[in-house]
């Protein structure tokens, strides 16, 4: 986990979810941060979109906080890699 | 003047029958409806399964050029009117007609003639409509061509509240005629959602199951996506007697609510509330009631709060009911849902059978309710309810008795 990869995760919840970045840790919970289940579908979405990636609906469930989230992208991030797609473009 | 009212005729196209003998088979043998999802291509969505129509010709019902005109949820809205009308008996003079209500329900009405023509404008690059496409996409079609169909002109309107909007025009219809507004009704409710626009909004969701649905189970993984239309007559109990008709039940009680809460996520406070009140309109204890349809979708959110609504709303009477899910044979068929619930309520009432929840797997200790697991059950049925509790809150419950 890059340090420039939580950052650019927390930017994307940040910005979908219209909360300052600086109020976002990598320990921060959905409950902290009042992220219900459907801003967390929208998160997903937005997820998508930045990082180029299929997060599986059993996400919406299993993943509590931003720590998670992070690690979830991660792991997919790797993955693609690993199957020789093209590298993210920067956001 | 409150009159009692009856439900005198029924129809239904449904994943689980075409027509209310086989609907009923399916229903009581617990045989699930749900299977590939065809009416898309492969791949369109990552959801495989649906609870699709399956052997419904529009040319068996229509003239071809009356077929042409209709989406295919009013096609289902007007075959499930006339069987409802058939099976009912009734025959139409002038001055029934003026004084019989058509509510229909519908949530996304003829989206699938619009999703075509979307389609055909921004990625096929046609820059002109079919003429017919707004009259074929207005969610009042249904109620328009019934009552077109049979000359009815009394009121005559459509409802829509997602998940509800059956349980509601078929409250609102039996308000009407317990009321002396209208001296017959016919209401239900129809539904075709499976475009490709739509079908992708709902995989945006994440609340649809990649295999099947199993209401009340600790494994549900979502809801299944159901089409269909049901529909009942609704007449004076006095006047159904008078003409020797054949009565299924009695429609006793209409309850509603708003959770005032949230877009998706249900409150079990509005769903006791929503059922509370339909015992409270039949007039009836809690504690008379022995059966519940569920609205039971099979999501992570619903089957939990509606049990908590249920243990709220019941007490210790909970543990007696039996509750099933028949969304686990006949999917979920959003606006008409309510509808295909009301006449499975009404066949357990009139059979004295529960129907089962099917695909039941392993309890989950959340929904600790009796859920009549995979078969059905012989039960001694005096008062039964059926719940709908929609997105964005808005909850309409019926109460159904035997006929004594």
């Amino acid at each position: 986990m890059s340090e420039e990869l939580i950052q650019r995760v927390i930017r994307v919840i940040a910005t979908s979810q219209r909360i300052p970045a600086e109020n976002i840790s990598l320990e921060s919970t959905f409950e902290e941060l009042k992220i219900d289940s459907l801003a967390g579908i929208e998160i997903l979405f937005a997820l998508e979109s930045e990082f180029d990636i299929d997060i599986p609906d059993e996400a919406v469930h299993s993943i509590k906080g931003i720590r998670g989230m992070v690690e979830g992208v991660a792991s997919l991030l790797a993955v693609k890699q690993s199957a020789g797609a093209p590298a993210p473009s920067g956001a | 003047m409150a009159r009692r009212v009856a439900v005198t005729g029924m129809g239904i196209v449904s994943a689980i029958g075409n027509g209310i003998e086989a609907f009923r088979e399916s229903l009581f043998a617990g045989r699930s409806g749900i299977g590939p999802l065809t009416a898309v291509g492969e791949g369109v969505v990552k959801f495989p399964n649906a609870a699709e129509v399956r052997g419904f010709d529009p040319l068996a019902h229509f003239e071809e050029r009356l077929a042409a005109m209709l989406d295919r949820f009013t096609q289902f809205a007007l075959v499930t009117a006339r069987e409802a009308v058939r099976d009912s008996g009734l025959e139409f003079d002038e001055a029934l007609r003026q004084r019989t209500a058509i509510v229909t329900g519908s949530c996304v009405g003829g989206q699938t003639t619009e999703d075509l023509g979307f389609r055909d404008y921004y990625a096929q690059g046609q820059s002109r409509f079919h003429p017919l496409t707004i009259p074929k996409t207005m969610a009042n079609a249904g109620a328009s061509y019934i009552s077109m169909e049979f000359g009815i002109t009394g009121p005559a309107w459509t409802v829509s509240t997602a998940c509800s909007s059956a349980n509601h025009a078929i409250g609102q219809a039996f308000w009407m005629v317990r009321n002396g507004q209208t001296d017959l009704a016919i209401a239900g409710g129809s539904e075709a959602p499976f475009s490709p626009g739509l079908l992708k909004a709902w995989e945006a969701l994440r609340v649809v199951s990649p295999d099947t649905c199993r209401p009340f189970c600790r494994d549900r993984k979502g809801m299944i996506l159901g089409e269909g239309a049901g529909a009942l007559i609704l007449e004076p109990l006095d006047a159904a007697r008078a003409r020797g008709a054949r009565i299924y039940a009695e429609l006793v009680g209409f309850g509603m609510s708003a959770d005032a809460h949230h877009i998706t996520q249900p409150s079990a406070a509005g769903c006791a509330r929503a059922m509370a009140e339909a015992i409270r309109d039949a007039g009836a204890a809690a504690e008379a009631f022995q059966y519940i349809n569920a609205h039971g979708t099979g999501t992570a959110a619903n089957d939990p709060t509606e049990t908590e609504a249920i243990r709220l709303l019941f007490a210790g009477h909970a543990d007696r009911l039996a509750v099933s899910s028949t969304k686990s044979m006949h999917g979920h068929a959003l606006g008409a849902a309510g509808a295909l619930e009301a006449v499975a309520t009404v066949m357990a009432v009139a059979a004295q059978t529960a129907p089962p929840t099917a695909n039941f797997t392993e309890p989950d200790p959340a929904c600790d309710l009796d859920v009549v697991p995979n078969r059905s059950r012989t039960l001694d049925i005096e008062f039964a309810l059926s719940n709908s509790f929609a997105f964005g809150g808005l909850n309409a419950v019926l109460a159904f008795r035997r006929i004594a």
